[in-house]
């Protein structure tokens, strides 16, 4: 049985797929999907469909789907909506699948739950419900909801992230939800430790160890080891608290990697044009900058909060794609890199899949 | 019956896609957009909004001017559904 990897690209102009043997050295490039609508993200659900999230400046917000590998798509929206009295759904940013439901994760801010594989959806209200709402505000890339976490066994839990809002938990398959922000902070506040407000950039974690979540935030990196009660920052050993992705090893829960960026007022690009992605093998309390194969003068490079994933193989595959379209691949863990695709899109999301022939 | 013209990047939606341009018997735009629902059912939600509403950057035409979606259609209407030009 041949067993092919996948690098799935959600880009500002439609999605697209790159695939190679288990080497991971040698890439072939297929789409553009979607009728190159933007895409906010493109994954493959356990039982081996492709869904696609995004949104249309003309035709609006959508859910595509393919069944036959991208060769043919269909695509609704019956739903997704907050109705003729609430605010006008722009676009789709996350899609993730769990235990036979898949999720959205919508701007304005909101989630979403599909029950037939994406052919309907039902606002999961509850979240909206909560008192905060009326004070939500967007930050610089909108109220948008961008990191759907399941527990991986208790399937009445689940927490979210909503920039410039914060982490917010459930306990009871989302009818209640509770901010999860004690210890982050929000240096743009007047107050920097409000309840809510925190800027989380992405939120993760590892299946094996639930309780223990890690994220990415406007302010810092951090670390949680009771389920987002309280967080503890682990941002000491990197060059900027400013970034956008954070990945958990799949195979390792104590070993995290981000790629911290100059700054959210300095163009948001590789530090001295430098690309860099920093590991922790122990959980944050220190960090490596990996950069052996990757642009190291006058890169000038985004990532975005989406465009890093790891793969399911030993050892793991770890994949940026980068906002001026090129997609970098490590075959052994962010040891060394080489340069996959360029002349693509802004990339603005990357999942794995492991395909078997 | 109303001659109805629709765009490329609409029709290209659908995996056995409504011709760009069809005859269709409705008295009103918003009738008209329900007869191509049921048949292609989706479109409503590409072109409308809830209320419903046409979609911010849609325009419709009825034979050259520029209409809401419950205009009233003839039997010889012309009806254009355009996207806006926009885009980088």
């Amino acid at each position: 049985m041949a067993r092919r990897v996948q690098l799935l690209l959600g880009t500002r102009k439609g999605a697209f797929i790159l695939e190679s043997d288990p080497a991971r050295r040698e890439w072939d490039l297929r789409g553009p999907y979607c009728e190159t609508w933007p895409i906010h993200h493109l994954i493959r659900s356990p039982d081996g469909t492709l869904y696609a999230g995004g949104g249309s400046p003309w035709y609006g917000a959508s859910v595509w789907r393919s069944e036959d590998e991208g060769a043919t798509w269909t695509q609704s929206s019956e739903g997704l909506t907050y109705g003729e009295d609430g605010p006008k759904l722009m676009t789709v940013w996350n899609l993730t699948a769990s235990d036979g439901s898949l999720f959205a994760g919508v701007e304005p801010a909101g989630l979403f739950r599909s029950e037939d594989r994406g052919a309907t959806w039902l606002h999961v209200s509850g979240l909206r419900d909560h008192p905060s709402r009326p004070s939500w505000e967007p930050g610089n890339g909108g109220l948008c909801l961008h990191s759907i976490v399941p527990h991986p066994t208790e399937r009445e839990r689940m927490w979210v992230g909503i920039s410039a809002v914060g982490t917010f938990a459930t306990d009871d398959r989302g009818h209640t939800w509770e901010a999860r922000n004690h210890g982050v902070r929000a240096d743009f506040m007047p107050d920097p430790h409000p309840e809510f407000g925190q800027c989380v950039h992405k939120l993760a974690l590892h299946p094996a160890r639930p309780d223990v979540l890690y994220q990415q935030n406007h302010c810092g990196v951090y670390r949680s080891d009771d389920g987002g009660r309280g967080w503890t920052e682990i941002t000491p050993g990197l060059p900027s608290q400013f970034g956008f992705p954070l990945v958990v090893h799949p195979h390792d829960p104590r070993t995290i990697f981000v790629i911290p960026l100059n700054g959210d007022d300095k163009g948001r690009h590789m530090i001295d044009g430098a690309t860099a992605v920093w590991r922790s093998s122990d959980a944050g309390d220190s960090w490596q900058r990996l950069s052996d194969g990757l642009p190291q003068q006058d890169a000038y490079l985004g990532v975005l909060r989406e465009a890093m994933a790891t793969d399911s193989l030993e050892p793991a595959g770890i994949y940026l794609g980068t906002s001026n379209g090129q997609v970098f691949a490590s075959a052994d863990e962010g040891g060394s890199w080489r340069q996959v695709a360029d002349y693509l899109p802004a990339v603005w999301s990357v999942e794995t899949s492991i395909v078997e022939d | 019956m109303a001659s109805v013209h629709l765009p490329r990047s609409l029709v290209t939606l659908f995996p056995d896609p409504p011709p760009r341009q069809l005859e269709l018997d409705a008295a009103t735009v918003l009738e008209l957009v329900e007869q191509l629902e049921e048949r292609w059912p989706g479109v409503r939600d590409r072109l409308c909004q809830p209320g419903p509403a046409f979609r911010e950057h849609i325009n419709v035409f009825i034979d050259g001017e520029r209409v809401g979606i419950d205009a009233r259609l003839s039997a010889t209407s012309v009806v254009h559904f355009i996207p806006a030009v926009a885009g980088g």
